[in-house]
């Protein structure tokens, strides 16, 4: 089965539930059962028969103990099979009642983990389509518990609802038989569902903002438990486990405090809801009392009624426990509705692309504003790219040099349509970036990050990485993977691992170190031959000995293609045709590496630093 | 050695709750008070159903008609009654909350504490996503469980006991016959709890296991990106959901089915206390009243039944976290404190001594071997190597990251095993090669550990290490946020920040482990200088990538293959023509 694909369809309604809470309720309800109708019917069909069989249970009993067992007892004839009978058709309701809670309980079940895992689905494909900028605003925490606890409290009210709504056709019955035997006590047996909802709203109230809290302390322990465990190695050298700890305790005792306000709330509501139908029975028996005694009814009426309250109690529980669920799960849902509602994605056109041979790069007066914060905290724009134009001639080499925050990564990640520019243009091949197709995209362009990202994978998946693979499985042959590990020098770790291709590597994988990482990276960007290469630092963790061999070894592995490499290295940037020297998000000057030497003075003093450094300490010792 | 974290303990059931409670004591605090109160709440349930036989026996019933005060007086005791224990039945919840939070909040903290004193996270680097799950959604799981079924299991074994005498007390023979049919139930628990024991337990596996792969699309967004791996990366997310879906399912109906079982055996028991009571009554054992209140017994104890074996099903999906929990509470460390520790010794850079020292990773082979090498107090030494040489592995020997499988370390003629940790790690202070920052500002990230340097410290820090032209080009001085893992800022700058976290740290010996090769040029000189400033008046071991540095060694050591092949300055061995000679001659032929 292949998953449908990524792109949102234009018009798509809000996630979020819109109105009061009432309406948001109903909503919330509304969508979760339309979005499994088959499942929960056949659940709510069962709560239904399993309340029916309820009410059968104490009308066979009432009806048996009547005509069987009490002229048995008085010594009338009673045949002995009518007694073997009355036994038998008791187990037989409570067979009928078993198999409707088994169905209940198990369709229920499965439609509120549809459901969950419906929200799952939809959160997990906003992970992969909105944009890098939406990504770096997000702690990965924080996504991590949208998906798993925020998803999981959205989709926990559908837990009990079939319930509540199969047992409504007991409450009506219920109901009707009441008022039936009697108006004034009917009414009375009637007054507890619109108290319980009373009694629901006045919760709601409290119970809101407590679940709000708690859902936001689970996030924030997520978030700290994240971080520092991806901090472990900076722990262990400062010894600092008890700060760690300290912070944890601090988010950890804030959950714990969250948790045991919302249990203050359910500890004073629950027993509101059962204490409802019982006074009213008292109320019934009361004044049923007093009716007998005037003789405007029977005996007969005040048991009926009584009973039928007795029975009402268990399902007017039921609907407690939704009322009492929907809180936690507007919540959840209101969390996870911010991922699904969050737009910004970058739309991609149909135009393809040549196939072979280096491509054409141009960049047109290029100019990226992202909102920023100045020194007073006050919030503005930054431009991190101003005004940028250049072109890269197919199967030329560009180095980008410039001092940390000149842009660079910003240009590179408009260069591999990460992001588009706010103003100007971005072209491949003379086509504009934004109405290139996604595929021709992809199949023409590899990107090396600085940071590298290694997939639970086989080593074999993780180079041929790309959406017509399996999982272990490959579009390249063997020969192939080998021939770009060999090229980026990582031939020799993954020969020396145990399964070598077949290796798992990643979360739960083989651990392998930074630079294995990154010539891994190499090699997944090499063996597509990608038309364009950009390479962002991206042999900052590999020794400068095997940087030099797999730069040299590049043109033999993926012939013609033009690379845009953002360099540090002097021997670095002698390989490529041109230079380019960014500043504050601004050209200053383009050229040969000896052209910019001659005439860029700050490219001069920027290039020979590491010289100078060095120079300095000599002198200073 | 470096221990396994196990998916799940091997704990029986019972035997995951003790440990779970002993691990939390916090829960079992006020338990005796919570259990008088649950007494009483008990007795609420009951009051209705006796209050409602009670009226129309003898207050509607009755042999002289209707008998109003009667009725008022009994619903009056009745109501009276009723809001006493559903005070009882508030309280007994906020106290079990209280106590079960609290508890729960110790055991999170402590599994928290403990996968930071294992060494998993530094050696195996990838395994963060699963276990976060284990100190969040596995606790949490508990915690649902025990905010309702807690108390549900206390009300309903205390109910169940009450009807029982109840019952007893109006037919012993009806009793057991009631107890009989409940028998099966008692026979087919134990392996149908072992059934949703493992389907919970699978459960949460796969839990884990969807959390690893959603942070995935999470964390590797931009490689996604590039590569266009978007449909594959759902492919995986939407394998990983599904299968999660179909093992709670699984779980799901197992437990349905095993408390249908409970309705089934209540139809059971209440047809069979009909015949067999007629049958008594016909023999004259009973009489017509005496089986009627019975039959209301029955019901008032077949529905805690149905309860309980409800809770205990439940019970079984929070054990499944529990063990989760427990197993890393459990992995023994494998990096501890001394049972006597010894003395230090004076502050000030110290001497390191490395004696016959061999490593090897469990399960494989030897990474060191024959490693003897004597750091003078106050040397910087440099180690070069190729990737993979063991030099990386020799710098987490030298701060007890691990421990060797052979061999001591020693500071200042002391075995770093036989240092308090306390102060190892106030004499020994790493630098690694990611230089990993907190969601924060620069000031937090450079006092981090020292929490008392104020913002004032850290700019003087910075401008100690020769730091302040840098600090000047930051938008908010040592204010400026430096994102998410550091992300805001470069990787030379992060290493930067580390440097000068360092540096406060005041550590005698410091091992700094080199990352990045290549960083812009300004920033590698400003990385040179403070690292001249943090070396100097301490011992120093650096794990060098860098040329600049193996030149500005007092000592130069090459490792290759796991041995040391090379060990003199860098005027004498840049001459000798052997490995180092080589390594430097292409340093020079790129640098230059």
């Amino acid at each position: 089965m292949r998953p449908s694909p990524l792109p949102a369809p234009p018009t798509e309604a809000a996630f979020a539930l819109p109105g009061g809470a009432v309406r948001r309720s109903l909503l919330l309800l509304g969508r979760g059962i339309r979005s499994e109708p088959r499942t929960f019917a056949i659940a709510i069909g069962a709560s239904a028969v399993y309340g029916v069989g309820l009410v059968a249970s104490g009308w066979a009993l009432g009806r048996i103990t009547d005509r069987v067992v009490v002229p048995a007892l008085e010594g009338g004839q009673v045949p002995s099979s009518h007694i073997w009978w009355a036994g038998v058709v008791l187990f037989a309701i409570g067979l009928v009642t078993a198999v409707a809670v088994a169905l209940r309980r198990v369709y229920a079940g499965m439609a509120a983990f549809d459901v969950q895992a419906g929200h799952r689905r939809r959160v997990t494909r906003q992970y992969l389509r909105l944009p890098m900028s939406w990504h770096r605003r997000h702690p990965a925490g924080q996504l991590l518990s949208n998906a798993n606890a925020d998803a999981e409290a959205a989709g926990g009210v559908f837990v009990p609802l079939p319930f509540a709504i199969g047992v409504l056709v007991m409450i009506v019955l219920a109901s009707v038989a009441m008022l039936w035997a009697d108006l004034v006590l009917g009414a009375i047996g009637v007054s507890v569902l619109p108290l319980v909802l009373a009694a629901n709203v006045v919760y709601r109230r409290y119970m809101s903002p407590a679940i709000t809290v708690v859902q936001h302390e689970r996030a924030a322990v997520s978030d700290v438990a994240h971080e520092s465990f991806e901090a472990a190695a900076v722990v262990k050298s400062l010894g600092t486990e008890q700060l760690e700890e300290d912070r944890f305790t601090t988010v950890t005792h804030r959950l714990r405090d969250a948790n045991i306000a919302v249990g203050r709330v359910r500890s004073v509501f629950d027993p509101v809801i059962d204490l409802l139908p019982a006074l009213a029975t008292l109320a019934v028996l009361l004044v049923g009392a007093h009716r007998i005694d005037s003789g405007v009814i029977g005996t007969g009426d005040v048991i009926t009624t009584a009973y039928l309250l007795t029975v009402m109690t268990f399902p007017v529980r039921a609907i407690g426990f939704v009322l009492g669920d929907i809180p936690r799960s507007l919540v959840g849902h209101d969390r996870i509705s911010r991922v699904i509602d969050a737009r910004g994605y970058l739309t991609d056109g149909t135009a393809g692309l040549p196939a072979h041979g280096g491509m054409r790069v141009e960049v047109e007066d290029v100019t990226l504003a992202v909102p920023s914060f100045d020194a007073q905290g006050e919030r503005t724009t930054a431009e991190l790219l101003r005004g940028v134009s250049f072109a890269v001639e197919p199967g030329q080499t560009l180095a980008v040099v410039g001092p940390t925050g000149a842009g660079k990564s910003t240009l590179v990640d408009v260069l591999a349509r990460m992001s588009d520019p706010t103003s100007g243009s971005m072209r491949y091949d003379g086509v504009d970036a934004r109405d290139v197709g996604a595929r021709s995209r992809t199949d023409a362009i590899a990107l090396v990050a600085q940071s590298t990202f290694v997939f639970e994978d086989t080593i074999r998946g993780n180079v041929a990485l790309g959406d017509d693979v399996e999982d272990g499985g490959s579009a390249f042959t063997d020969d192939e993977v080998w021939r770009a590990l060999r090229t980026a020098r990582a031939d020799g770790f993954v020969a020396a691992l145990p399964q070598g291709l077949d290796t798992v590597v990643g979360e739960r994988g083989a651990s392998i170190s930074g630079g294995q990482r990154q010539r891994l990276a190499i090699a997944r960007a090499l063996i597509r031959r990608p038309r364009l290469l950009i390479l962002d630092d991206a042999t900052s963790a590999v020794d400068p000995l095997v940087e030099q061999q797999i730069l040299a070894g590049l043109r033999e592995q993926v012939g013609d293609v033009t690379v845009i490499l953002v360099a540090y290295r002097t021997a670095t940037i002698a390989l490529a045709s041109s230079v380019l020297h960014l500043e504050r998000g601004l050209v200053v000057d383009q050229g040969t590496h000896p052209e910019l030497l001659a005439r860029d003075l700050g490219y001069r003093h920027l290039v020979t630093a590491y010289q100078r450094g060095r120079a300095e300490r000599e002198a200073g010792r | 050695m470096s221990a396994q974290i196990e998916q799940s303990s091997t704990l029986g059931v019972l035997g995951t709750v003790r440990e779970g409670l002993r691990l939390s004591p916090a829960m079992r605090r006020g338990l005796g008070l919570t259990f008088v109160l649950a007494l009483f709440a008990t007795v609420g349930r009951l009051i209705v159903p006796f209050a409602v036989q009670r009226t129309t026996d003898a207050g509607i019933g009755g042999p002289g008609g209707v008998d109003t005060d009667l009725v008022l007086t009994l619903c009056l005791a009745a109501a009276g009654g009723l809001l006493v224990t559903s005070a009882c039945t508030t309280w007994v919840n906020v106290r079990l909350f209280k106590a079960a939070e609290a508890g729960l909040a110790q055991l999170r903290i402590r599994a928290f504490r403990h996968v930071h004193d294992l060494s998993v996270l530094t050696q195996n680097t990838e395994r963060r996503g699963s276990l976060v799950s284990r100190v969040t959604s596995d606790v949490d799981t508990i915690s649902m469980f025990v905010q309702w079924g807690g108390l549900m299991l206390l009300l309903s074994v205390l109910q169940i006991l009450g009807a029982t005498v109840a019952m007893a007390l109006y037919s012993w023979q009806l009793t057991i016959i009631v107890w009989l049919a409940f028998v099966p139930m008692a026979l087919l628990a134990p392996r149908a709890q072992r059934a949703l024991n493992t389907a919970y337990g699978i459960v949460r596996v796969r839990v884990g296991s969807m959390l690893a792969v959603i942070s995935e699309s999470v964390v590797g967004a931009q490689t996604i990106r590039v590569y266009g791996a978007g449909l594959r990366t759902q492919h995986r997310i939407d394998t990983a959901i599904s299968d999660h879906r179909n093992a709670a399912v699984k779980a799901q109906t197992f437990a349905s089915v095993a408390f249908s079982s409970g309705v089934l055996l209540s139809g059971l028991a209440l047809g069979a206390v009909v015949v067999a009571g007629t049958m008594l009554g016909i023999a004259g054992e009973i009489t017509v009243g005496a089986l009627v209140a019975f039959l209301f017994l029955v019901q008032i104890f077949t529905g805690p039944v149905q309860s309980a074996t409800e809770v205990l099903n439940e019970l079984q999906n929070a054990v499944a976290g529990w063990r989760r929990v427990i197993s890393i509470v459990h992995t023994p460390l494998d990096v501890d404190e001394p049972e006597r520790p010894q003395p230090p010794g004076p502050r000030g850079p110290a001497t390191l001594e490395l004696e016959g020292i061999e490593f090897a990773y469990p399960g494989g082979d030897l990474v060191l071997r024959d490693i003897n090498l004597t750091v003078p107090a106050g040397a910087r030494v440099a180690i070069v190597g190729e990737t993979g040489s063991g030099k990386t592995t020799l710098a987490k020997l030298l701060t007890r990251l691990m421990d060797p499988t052979r061999g001591r370390v020693r500071i200042n003629g002391v075995d770093l095993r036989d240092l308090s940790l306390s102060d190892l790690h106030a004499r020994v202070v790493i630098v690694p090669q990611e230089g990993f920052l907190f969601d924060g500002t620069i000031a937090t990230n450079v006092a981090y550990g020292r929490s008392g340097a104020s913002p004032a410290r850290v700019e003087e820090t910075l401008g100690e290490l020769g730091l302040s032209d840098w600090l000047a080009t930051m938008p908010r001085g040592v204010q400026t946020d430096v994102g998410q893992r550091g992300e805001s800022l470069s990787a030379g700058e992060r290493q930067l920040v580390a440097i000068a976290r360092a540096y406060l740290a005041d550590a005698d010996v410091l091992v700094l482990d080199e990352a990045t090769s290549a960083v812009d040029p300004a920033t590698e000189a400003r990385i040179n200088r403070a690292l001249d400033g943090l070396t100097s008046g301490r011992t120093s071991v650096a794990i060098a990538h860098r040329l600049s540095t193996a030149e500005a060694a007092d000592l130069v050591v090459v490792v290759d293959a796991g041995r040391i092949v090379e060990v003199g300055t860098h005027a004498e061995l840049a001459t000798g023509g052997g490995r180092y000679a080589q390594m430097h001659s292409s340093w020079v032929s790129q640098g230059e």
